[in-house]
């Protein structure tokens, strides 16, 4: 049997003083992080148990945003009523993600820190090259199957995408990880893949998510979240977008827009070329199809993925009119 | 077209006869937990297998380092080719003898990635898939073929048994008014039953039980015996519920060849249960098909030849046939056919059965490619159906037992709507949302072998039915029990079933839709047999009630005996064996042909296919018959595909329980939604691994991807096909499902996608 030692911690710092230690992992729901142990990716000597730490699955909604703990679970957070008026986007990426059953088990700090769905990356056994894994192993996904990879922020090292829903939305709406006292907005937390794609995000060892915070905005409150795929339910996103928009007085004018992509790049992916695009502009199909198309700008292909490129700005317009449908 | 009337028979819900609606009498048993599936036995001093795997797909393994495995605490044994007991090949399920040449269920030359090349035994599983980490194996490797499309795979080699040909197929397509011609292709698609495979093999001295999900209880029992040359009575397999086979739970293993091999080695218990990685890879799925099909029609649209090549991977070492002119050649009446299969050896696992073997494949290509003609000629894919209709079977000239498909066609049309379909593509449409209708046929052929029964009434009034043959959810326990209720004349609450052990009476393999059919005629024949011998009793009995009746005959109705003469005094059958002092009457009754009775045959009967008569053989050819027709919602944008209406109407001749039946056809109809949309083994082509090889990356659908599916039966009683007149359910409704999805596709936006799965990149 694989012996790892296992520490339920009674306070936050317990578990930030366990967790500073090598080979330490904090279990939350597990969802990831036992699927992974199965696949022997991960092999962690000691476990932190944080699930049991009080006050830090809160789900609070006040005028100036919203204040999620770590260890909310998703499926609460997706209920929550506050949650869906003020942020529907976040809500709906949450029911659209995984299963009943999962949603149920997984936490919002975990979600966050899923990992890629890459099948090179989930196989040691047969697959020794992966950069992720392995730093400097190589890439088995490049020239393998890579339907599901991405094709924004890709790097020579790693196509991996980051797969995802909540964090799509969360880019889109400028939230903030708590890490503890030290806060990182999200966009700088997710880390694209460039050389080093086995760092993924921006904590250091012996710190943990404790919150996120998201900033209440009249363009999240008409948000909405689009997500593709082939199977209806309990898929991965081929492409998603999460959408919101703030029109001037004259309700057709574009105050603010915000668009965070999913399933298609190696981080969070926020769209800011085609807010840029928009911004300003009357809100029309064919400036919107033109917009969207930038989305995909330097996106780059390896094979299976190539229909990503055309699916999402696909995906980015049409969300563009429903949360413009919204406002 | 007119709407044939149809009478068909409904039971009704609380109806314990044959024919009634009876819920499953497993059900509560599933639902509570109750129900002990083989794989959850313990007995005593059980331990652990876990095996190992080729992480290559060609080559050998040049060295196995077990040293840090075997100092692994609770480990106790690392098997390997060097150290593995010897053991004999035995008899293949087609019956022909085995070659004099030891079974090695672990390889050393590789031939797929996966294939199982030594194990782990220990105290806990825990312990063993630790150890098992820790084995170093050391290959030689060479680049593997790991699909049909390398181009190194060439053309292989033609089956020459699979070709059917009449007229002159060739000159009448290049005469042809009209032609088309395309290639359609399915590709590997797995079982990934819900149920793990595996077994527990427990050894007592030279007999050997085995807890086993299995299809074909004495199929597989007799190959344990021959492996390790013990008499077939020293095997007892027991699995009295499956969680799911597919035609994946029929065969014996390798792996359970491993887990006899450890248990008899240890003198141990051992458990081996395969993870769902492995259920990619330690048996086979549905194989890659590719059928090119040439249709040459009149102007109107009458066929007048089909010219049909095919090929389907196997593996490198052994020979996998997926029949894929099975539905080519008895679906449609044209003068001037040809069928021709090869096979492409492959690096992959040995293909398997996975339900509607060739069928399915089959009704692929050609109710694409006839879809294809109705367009080309500008008429109504139903009519150019009818317009080509075959009345008898055009490759056996022989006449159909029942084929009700003409009135599946009228009853599935008009629940459906057809009428309402706009004859060009991408004229439906709501919003973002292209619609499209499509419909397509299948079929599946009546196979027979005959089957064997007990029945016994008990002193307490208590029916028992037993039988080695299986339930794997489709409904053995229920409708047997509803067969012997009626037989006998008992409610059927009184009625015992006991299935799944092979101590019990013989039965052949729960595949092939057979199972129904001949154990339901077995049952009948045995509790009629059982029947006669209590009336006789009743009768002739010095101290039975009836005695001073002088009667020649009795009733039995609801477990109440009486004479016909004097209907008012009705005994209870507990009551006539009490008083004759009976405490059973046994029947054991099979329905093999009188020049099969001897031993050796009706051995061979049960534990080889090699009695299983084909479709055509008699006067008749007998399939069952199905249409759907499938409403599909495609985005205009995304290309995803949605099924949101269908209606099938399928003719399976009687329905012992329709409920179930329809079960049976629902089950499979979600299962055709999957393969034509989701299903898909994507293989590494550098080395053959397949790379989605669990349920979070292999999609099978989920309820939302399911609207809500009508079925009707327009089938009759088919008394040539069957003793009681069924013919086969379990594998038919898939058959058809994935044509009529990717014509109702074609009819939405035009696009014609000709190999599976219509995923949404084939779309946009
Ligand atoms: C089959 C399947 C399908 C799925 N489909 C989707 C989908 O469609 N969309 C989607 O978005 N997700 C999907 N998921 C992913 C799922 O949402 C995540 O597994 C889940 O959110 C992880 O949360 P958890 O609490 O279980 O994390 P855990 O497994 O407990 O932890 C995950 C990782 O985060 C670390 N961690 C956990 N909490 C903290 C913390 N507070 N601070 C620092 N580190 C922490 C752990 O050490 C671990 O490395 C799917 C998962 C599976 C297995
Ligand atoms: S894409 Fe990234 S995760 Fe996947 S194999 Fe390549 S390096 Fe590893």
């Amino acid at each position: 049997m694989r012996d790892f030692s296992y520490l339920r911690a009674s306070s936050v710092d317990e578990a930030l003083s366990a967790a500073s230690m090598p080979a330490t992992m904090l279990l939350a729901g597990g969802t990831t992080l036992l699927d992974l142990a199965k696949c022997g990716v991960n092999a962690p000597e000691r476990v932190v148990d944080i699930t049991h730490l009080k006050g830090l699955d809160a789900i609070r909604v006040d005028a100036k945003g919203a204040f999620i703990g770590a260890l909310a679970k998703m499926s609460r957070v997706a209920a929550d009523p506050a949650i869906l008026a003020e942020f529907p986007a976040v809500s709906e990426a949450l029911w659209q993600a995984a299963s009943a059953q999962i949603r149920n088990m997984a936490t919002i700090g975990g979600n966050l820190l899923q990992r890629t769905r890459c099948a090179y990356f989930r196989d040691p056994a047969s697959f020794p090259a992966c950069n992720k894994r392995v730093p400097g192993s190589g890439c088995s996904a490049m020239e393998g199957v890579n339907r599901g990879h991405a094709v924004l922020g890709t790097s020579d090292a790693c196509i991996a995408t980051y797969p995802g829903d909540l964090a799509a939305a969360l880019v889109a709406f400028d939230a903030v990880v708590h890490l503890g006292e030290r806060k990182v907005p999200i966009d700088d937390f997710f880390l694209l893949p460039g050389t080093t794609p086995h760092k993924e995000h921006a904590m250091h060892p012996g710190e943990m998510i404790t919150a996120i915070t998201i900033p209440a905005s009249a363009a999240a409150r008409h948000s909405t979240y689009l997500k593709v795929r082939d199977r209806q339910s309990y898929e991965f996103a081929a492409a998603s977008a999460a959408v919101g928009i703030e029109f001037e007085a004259d309700h057709e004018t574009i105050r603010d827009i915000r668009i965070g992509l999913g399933g298609v790049a190696t981080k969070p992916w926020r769209a800011r070329t085609v807010e840029d695009a928009l911004r300003g502009k009357v809100l029309e199909p064919d400036t919107i199809k033109s917009a969207s198309r930038l989305a995909v700008e330097g996106a780059i292909a390896h094979g299976g993925n190539h229909y990503k490129i055309e699916l999402a700005p696909r995906v980015v317009e049409r969300a563009i009119l429903k949360s413009g449908a919204l406002a | 077209m007119t709407i044939v009337d149809t009478k068909i028979k409904h039971g009704d819900a609380s109806d314990g006869l044959l024919g009634g609606r009876l819920a499953r009498i497993d059900g509560p048993a599933k639902i509570t937990g109750a129900a002990d599936y083989a794989m959850e036995h313990s007995p005593e001093g059980m331990v652990y297998a876990v095996i190992i795997d080729s992480t290559i797909a060609s080559g050998r393994v040049v060295a196995i380092d077990t040293s840090a495995a075997e100092a692994y605490p609770g480990v106790l044994l690392v098997l390997t080719p060097d150290n593995a007991l010897p053991i004999k090949t035995a008899t293949d399920w087609t019956g022909a003898p085995p070659p004099e040449v030891p079974y090695e269920p672990l390889a050393r030359e590789i031939t797929f990635a996966g294939q199982h090349i030594a194990a782990v035994i220990a105290e806990t599983f825990e312990q063993a898939t630790a150890a098992a980490a820790l084995v170093k194996v050391t290959y030689e490797e060479s680049a593997p073929i790991s699909s049909f499309d390398d181009p190194r795979s060439g053309e292989a080699f033609p089956i020459d048994m699979m070709t059917k040909e009449w007229g002159d197929a060739d000159a009448a397509l290049a005469i042809a008014p009209v032609r088309i011609e395309q290639e359609y292709k399915t590709p590997r698609e797995y079982n990934v039953p819900i149920e793990p495979h595996g077994l527990i093999a427990h050894w007592e001295g030279d007999m050997l039980t085995l807890w086993e999900p299995s299809q074909w209880i004495d199929g597989m029992s007799r190959t344990y015996a021959e492996w390790f040359s013990i008499p077939f009575e020293n095997v007892r397999m027991l699995s009295p519920y499956i969680g799911g086979g597919f035609g994946s739970k029929a065969l014996p293993t390798r792996y359970g060849a491993v887990a006899a091999i450890a248990a008899k080695m240890l003198d141990r218990p051992v458990k081996l249960a395969i993870t769902r990685p492995q259920t990619f890879t330690a048996f086979g799925g549905r194989p890659a098909t590719r059928q090119t099909i040439a249709l040459g029609a009149t102007r109107e649209g009458k066929l007048l030849s089909i010219v049909h090549r095919s090929a389907n991977e196997t593996s490198m070492d052994d020979v996998a046939i997926e029949p894929l002119g099975s539905v080519t050649s008895i679906m449609y009446a044209v003068p001037n056919f040809s069928s021709r299969q090869n096979i492409v050896p492959v690096n992959t696992v040995k293909p398997g059965a996975l339900r509607a073997p060739g069928e399915n494949p089959s009704a692929f290509g050609i109710e694409c490619a006839i879809d294809e003609l109705a367009y080309e000629v500008g008429i109504d894919p139903l009519d150019i159906r009818l317009l080509n209709y075959a009345e008898e079977d055009p490759h056996a000239k022989k006449p159909w037992s029942t084929r009700r498909l003409r009135e599946a066609y009228a009853a599935g049309a008009e629940a459906f709507g057809w009428a309402k379909r706009s004859p060009s593509v991408r004229s439906m449409r709501e919003g973002k949302q292209l619609i499209g209708y499509g419909v397509a046929a299948g079929t599946y052929p009546v196979r027979r072998t005959p089957g064997e029964a007990m029945v016994r009434i008990l002193s307490n009034g208590t029916i028992e039915v037993a039988s080695s043959g299986i339930d794997m959810g489709q409904g053995t326990y229920t409708i047997l029990a509803q067969t012997a209720a009626e037989a006998i004349g008992v409610p059927v609450e009184t009625v015992v079933v006991k299935l799944g052990d092979s101590s019990l009476p013989r039965a052949p393999v729960a595949g092939g839709s057979q199972l129904a059919n001949l154990m339901t005629g077995a049952v009948h024949v045995a509790a009629l047999a059982a029947r006669d011998e209590l009336i006789g009793l009743a009768i002739n009995d010095q101290n039975s009630p009836f005695r001073d009746l002088q009667a020649n005959t009795l009733t039995i109705e609801g477990g109440q005996m009486s004479s016909p003469r004097d209907a008012g005094s009705s005994v209870a059958i507990a009551e006539v064996m009490r008083r004759t002092g009976r405490d059973r009457i046994e029947a054991l009754r099979n329905t093999l042909p009188e020049n099969l009775r001897n031993k050796d045959d009706h051995f061979r009967n049960f534990t080889t296919i090699s009695t299983m008569l084909s479709p055509t053989e008699g006067d008749y050819s007998m399939h069952s018959w199905c249409v759907h027709f499938v409403e599909v919602r495609v985005d205009v944008d995304f290309g995803t595909v949605r099924v949101s209406r269908m209606v099938s109407a399928l003719d399976s001749g009687r329905l012992y329980n329709p409920k179930l039946a329809e079960s049976q056809w629902k089950g499979g109809i979600i299962m055709g939604i999957g393969q034509a949309l989701l299903e898909e083994g994507l293989v590494d082509q550098r080395n053959g691994h397949v790379m989605n090889n669990n349920l979070g990356d292999y999609l099978v659908p989920t309820n939302a991807d399911i609207p809500d599916l009508k079925v009707i039966s327009v089938g009759i009683p088919d008394t040539n096909a069957s003793i009681l007149g069924g013919k086969a359910v379990g594998e038919l409704a898939i058959v058809g499902v994935a044509p009529a999805i990717a014509n109702a596709v074609y009819h939405a936006t035009g696009i014609r996608v000709r190999d599976l799965p219509i995923t949404l990149e084939k779309l946009i």
